[in-house]
């Protein structure tokens, strides 16, 4: 029996092992973002709404905001539509859409039809700045704090669940911090 | 006689012939398909170029269709990263400088051949100190075996007899 004793309980510890592993990995297809505590790669980008005003990281320093990266071609982002538009109605804190790879007058009727959640977009034509924001399928959610650093990144749907558990304690912890 | 009698039975029957053709057909058709399909048309102006190019489009993962290397994918977010790939060389930049913006983007998924660092160095050392643990296991029985050797004085049956 004692022969045994060594292979079966390092068969054991590969068992564990392998189950922490499947336990603990992230949804299939979720990137981990090398971004999480760095600071917000920076951009200047024509807005949507007039294209003759740029819309750039360093107006945005100073305060917190959620970078929501969407586009008029992405089906995902019609159905976080309704979830966008009640962040905006709760007025905690400013959506900054980045409009990724689109076309102007699309996304101009997108947000008519359904509704213009952001406080201002960014055009994003030829996709460099969401690659710099590591950007690998829409929608994904960036909040950054007011020192420009990136807190969170929501990869898919910004749903009541991530608002809630992700983003609302994190914009708590600052009003615990300033007040 | 037997052996006429063999060859009769695996003499090839002529639809044998016919699935070798096909087959043939079929796998050439794989080898040069694989050009006609390429979806990355870019062609570097300096051959050196191009070969580093094709290096790192087919050592970067594609970040959406995650089995796939960039040079390999028709997602848009693939030929996104080729044209930066592409852009970085073409200004003169180091196949690590390319490797280092993507990894500060996208993080170490997209390296197919994951760098050493403490975050990945299990990668890296598990298949080694399993090896080891195997070695010296075997290692052990040898020893432990060989030493039996010497204890085995009784003269074999064979000798007895003679």
């Amino acid at each position: 029996m004692n022969r045994f004793a060594l292979p079966i309980a390092l068969f054991a510890l590969l068992v564990v092992v392998l189950a922490i592993g499947i336990k603990h990995s992230p949804d299939k297809g979720v990137i981990a973002s090398p971004l999480i505590d760095k600071p917000a790669p920076q951009f200047s980008l024509p807005s949507l709404a007039d294209a003759t005003r740029t819309v750039s990281t360093t107006t945005l320093r100073g305060r917190w905001y959620l970078l929501n990266v969407w586009g008029s071609w992405c089906g995902t982002c019609r159905e976080e539509h309704r979830m966008l538009l009640e962040v905006r109605r709760s007025g905690l804190v400013p959506l900054v859409g980045l409009d990724w790879k689109d076309d102007d007058a699309q996304a101009r009727s997108w947000l008519a039809q359904l509704g213009d959640p952001y406080e201002v977009v960014a055009v994003d034509h030829d996709g460099r700045t969401a690659i710099d924001w590591g950007v690998y399928a829409a929608p994904e959610s960036f909040l950054v704090n007011p020192q420009g650093i990136v807190v969170y990144k929501c990869m898919g749907e910004l749903t009541p669940e991530v608002w809630e558990k992700e983003i609302l304690p994190r914009l708590q912890k600052r009003q615990a911090a300033t007040s | 006689m037997r052996r006429d009698l063999i060859d009769v039975q695996t003499a090839p029957r002529p639809g044998r012939y016919r699935a070798l053709v096909v087959g043939a057909i079929l796998l050439a058709g794989l080898v040069v398909g694989a050009k006609v399909y390429a979806v990355d048309p870019t062609q570097l102006p300096d051959p050196k170029l191009q070969e580093r190019y094709l290096a790192l489009t087919h050592e970067l993962r594609c970040v959406q269709c995650q089995n796939e290397a960039i040079a390999d994918s028709p997602a848009g977010i693939a030929s996104d990263l080729r044209r930066e790939v592409r852009d970085m060389l073409l200004a003169g930049k180091s196949d690590e400088d390319v490797r280092n913006f993507m990894l500060a983007r996208y993080g170490d998924f997209v390296l197919f051949r994951p760098r050493f660092a403490p975050k990945t160095a299990w990668v890296w050392l598990t298949p080694g100190i399993l090896l080891l643990i195997g070695a010296l296991v075997s290692w052990r029985i040898v020893r432990a075996r060989s030493a039996l050797v010497p204890l085995d004085t009784e003269p074999l049956e064979e000798d007895l007899s003679r």
